[in-house]
């Protein structure tokens, strides 16, 4: 059985300084995903980069959460895109001399 | 060291108000903030020269030293002799950009005039992750065919890690915990290695196999036979059928690459024949070919 890390919503506001009215909208828009136990929130550490990543544009680079959705929608494409060009070059490698 | 003009990299002039500079800077980090540019080098380094120029534009003490002596930074420890008898003011309210990869760089000449990194102006006390460390290692395609250990040395700490069998060229693994310390008690980055696999003169890859363009005499393609084939595993005899044409493959199962993580399970081996034909004949041997070609 594969052990799952969760993280409190509340202890990652602290940490962060954030409000949790923030976290509720990333979820509300599909930006993360909350876990609820026992009427308590907890995001999953899997979560944890992405959710930081989120945190840096809201609150320092002022983009809102409808550019946080474009932006990370982007990132994703382009990250394919890069696991695809490093997929075509290994593959020229093949024809290499 | 050299002189770093902060005005500059922000692209505003020496009158700009610190509306100008926030406004500056703001624009710059969503340009080069390292989340929005992924494996970009270039753009992490923009952006520690951004966040030093931000640190000292922004603050109003920093900012004076900075215009005073400008070039003559040198003798700005003297300045500083002075200021010790003053009070100190409170510092910047400007808001400095962070990040996973941005962390606590700053340049020769920022430590040199102002001491330090700086995060002490910060507004928010704020736990911020450590910076993420990026490493590369260089391997052949014999090293990455076994699982093995290394140690390699990160920002002055040696990290031995195992590296396993399968990795593949361009592949990025990461490892918890070893990046940069945490800021204000926040948790340390991690470490991004990413491996580049050197070309092999025999074999190539694509995946989990392996790919090998094998010379095989004329006679031998004809008649059939048995010839020794070196793999990246030691040597395997081969049998070759009779009549085998130049260009055909035949595939050795499992003698390809490991699959990365999956103990016991390789990819195959895919042998190309390059047929050669036989020069420098003798009297005797044209003889013959010109019979066969009669036949």
């Amino acid at each position: 059985m594969q052990t799952e890390y969760l993280i409190a919503v509340d202890k990652f506001c602290a940490c962060h300084n954030i409000e949790i009215s923030f976290i509720s909208s990333l979820q509300q828009n599909g930006l993360i995903e909350i876990t609820t136990i026992e009427e308590s929130n907890f995001i999953d550490a899997e979560q944890l980069q992405q959710l930081e990543r989120i945190v840096r544009f809201y609150y320092e680079l002022d983009i809102n959460l409808e550019g946080i959705e474009t932006i990370t929608h982007l990132l994703q494409r382009l990250n394919i895109v890069q696991e695809e060009n490093k997929a075509l070059r290994n593959r020229l490698r093949l024809y290499e001399k | 060291m050299d002189f770093i003009d902060y005005y500059k990299i922000l692209g505003i002039d020496k009158t700009a108000t610190s509306k100008d500079i926030k406004n500056a800077y703001r624009k710059m980090a969503r340009k080069f903030h390292p989340d929005l540019n992924p494996n970009d080098k270039d753009a992490k380094k923009n952006f520690q020269q951004i966040n030093e120029a931000n640190e000292v534009l922004s603050d109003p003490e920093k900012r004076k030293k900075y215009d005073q002596y400008g070039k003559d930074w040198q003798h700005a420890e003297e300045y500083e002799k002075q200021k010790q008898y003053q009070q100190q003011s409170s510092g910047s309210r400007g808001t400095r950009y962070s990040g996973t990869q941005s962390g606590g760089d700053f340049s020769d000449f920022f430590e040199s005039m102002f001491g330090g990194s700086g995060f002490g102006n910060s507004g928010r006390q704020v736990k911020y992750r450590g910076e993420d460390y990026t490493s590369e290692i260089h391997l052949n395609l014999t090293d990455a065919y076994k699982t093995h250990q290394q140690t390699i040395n990160v920002n002055g700490q040696k990290i031995r890690i195992t590296i396993p069998a399968g990795i593949e060229n361009g592949q990025t693994i990461k490892i918890s915990g070893h990046g940069g310390p945490g800021i204000n008690g926040g948790p340390n980055g991690d470490l991004y290695i990413t491996f580049a696999i050197a070309n092999h003169s025999i074999f190539k890859r694509l995946g989990n196999n392996l790919y090998a363009t094998v010379e095989l005499d004329l006679y031998t393609a004809v008649l059939g036979g048995e010839i020794l084939l070196n793999t990246l595993d030691g040597q395997v005899k081969l049998k070759v059928k009779p009549e085998t044409q130049n260009g055909s493959k035949v595939k050795l199962k499992g003698k390809g690459f490991p699959v990365y993580k999956n103990a016991g399970q390789s990819g195959d081996l895919l042998v190309t024949w390059d047929i050669k034909i036989p020069t420098n004949l003798t009297d005797k041997q044209k003889e013959l070919f010109t019979e066969l070609s009669k036949s």
